[in-house]
């Protein structure tokens, strides 16, 4: 069986669909396969963000940790999404925890070698930061539906 | 004097039929599931994602979706303490009669999705009027391709039907995927909206009918989800709850634009009441 490169796990990834093929390769020269053991840390709150995840198995947990009530998950994330856009804004720190809930593997893409080639590449800058923006779209979306407390109205 | 259940004619739809309560089941802090059994004649068959008339003697009478049709005669419904009638009718013990009149409306026709995919979609309580669909998908699995369960409900305490997630998600033939809005690390599975999860599951959306029912609010974010998915609105049904009073649509209390949702639904394709879901009434 052949051994599937960074770039292939990357071009199959819906987050990338239909990106340049020479922006994928440039993509995947800052990523790595990483593997994280079920309900262990990925990333804790205002840690630098110098990575950003293409998660490929596994769920992960989204926590911010409540003093007196201990960790309150705030989202899940599953194969097929991408966690963490702190990388692409300043300060660059990670807002929330985060934690495996089940054994994950992911391409780790380095923050900070992709900042460096989107300030030389505009272009590239602008694709990336309009792809993370529909994510956050969607999560803000389904962060004000959260927030709504729908099921608590009569149906 | 006793209205009877063997009234004929065009006001027997109106005579309620008398049942027994013989099991009460707590599924929330203010939501009980009762089974009811006929102490005459019996309502007509229902089916599912049709509904009833429930009739707490003396207090009022208000409309409840079947959800359990255990084949028996007897019926089940879920239902949430909310109202005077209401708080009555999931107060009742064992032994507590109450008049049923039905069924009502159309229903889910679950069969339309012969040969292709069926996704569920249940926010909160709307898992209830959805369980009989559930499983007359199952009852006749091999009909269809694929067979989604999704449900979202507010916290891991509020989920209803224990028994039956148990069932269903033990089958191989069944993905059953449940998220809640808010939990602590004690829960497990997934945390965010029930439209997150739509995009994850494998179906193929030109040959999918998609069953919907929760709030409406939490309906119409879903329905967009769908369409954004690449289902056609046509094949998107969702169960609508208006002001239903006579069940026959004679009384338009519960009218919705050229629809009477009591006679024409309460499901609906959406591409019939998408516009008048987006009424601002106030």
């Amino acid at each position: 069986m052949t051994k599937r490169t960074i770039r292939d796990l990357l071009g199959d990834h819906p987050f990338f669909a239909d990106l340049d093929p020479e922006y994928l390769d440039l993509i995947a020269g800052c990523g790595q396969n990483v593997v994280f053991a079920a309900d262990t840390p990925i990333a804790r709150e205002g840690e630098p963000a110098d990575f950003f995840y293409v998660l490929r198995e596994g769920r992960v947990a989204l926590d911010v940790h409540e003093p007196a009530r201990g960790p309150i998950v705030v989202a899940t994330l599953s194969p097929g999404d991408v966690l963490g856009w702190s990388w692409l804004f300043a300060p660059y720190r990670w807002r929330f925890d985060v934690r495996a809930l089940e054994p994950v593997r992911a391409v780790a893409l380095d923050g900070v070698c992709l900042r460096g080639k989107c300030d030389a590449d505009p272009r590239l800058g602008y694709d990336l930061v309009h792809r993370f923006a529909g994510i956050m779209v969607a999560r803000l979306e389904s962060t004000r539906l959260q927030l709504l407390n729908v099921y608590g109205w009569p149906a | 004097m006793t209205a009877t259940a063997t009234a004929t004619g065009p006001m027997a739809p109106m005579v309620p039929h008398r049942y027994r309560v013989v099991s009460r089941h707590t599924e929330t802090s203010d939501t009980v599931t009762i089974h009811v059994e006929p102490l005459g004649d019996p309502i007509d068959a229902p089916r599912p994602g049709q509904f009833a008339m429930l009739w707490a003697f003396g207090i009022g009478e208000v409309p409840i979706s079947f959800s359990g049709l255990p084949g028996d005669g007897r019926l089940g419904h879920t239902i949430r303490a909310v109202g005077t009638a209401t708080s009555a009718l999931a107060a009742s013990e064992p032994g507590t009669v109450i008049g049923v009149r039905g069924p009502f409306g159309n229903g889910w026709d679950v069969g339309d999705a012969d040969g292709g995919d069926v996704m569920i979609v249940a926010g909160g309580l709307g898992l209830a009027p959805l369980r009989p669909a559930v499983d007359a998908v199952l009852a006749e699995r091999d009909r269809y391709r694929r067979a989604v369960l999704l449900i979202g409900t507010r916290s891991p305490d509020d989920l209803m039907f224990h028994d039956d997630l148990a069932r269903w998600r033990g089958r191989l033939d069944l993905d059953v995927q449940v998220t809640v809005d808010a939990a602590d690390t004690g829960w497990h599975g997934d945390v965010g909206v029930v439209t997150t999860l739509i995009g994850r599951v494998p179906v193929e959306p030109g040959n999918t009918l998609a069953l919907v029912c929760g709030p409406e609010v939490m309906m119409r974010f879903t329905t967009r989800s769908l369409i954004d998915r690449g289902l056609d609105a046509e094949r998107i049904r969702v169960s609508l709850e208006r002001n239903m009073q006579c069940g026959v649509g004679h009384c338009g209390h519960c009218q919705l634009g050229p629809e009477l949702v009591c006679l024409d639904g309460p499901v609906f394709a959406w591409s019939r009441v998408a516009a008048q879901s987006a009424v601002r009434e106030r």
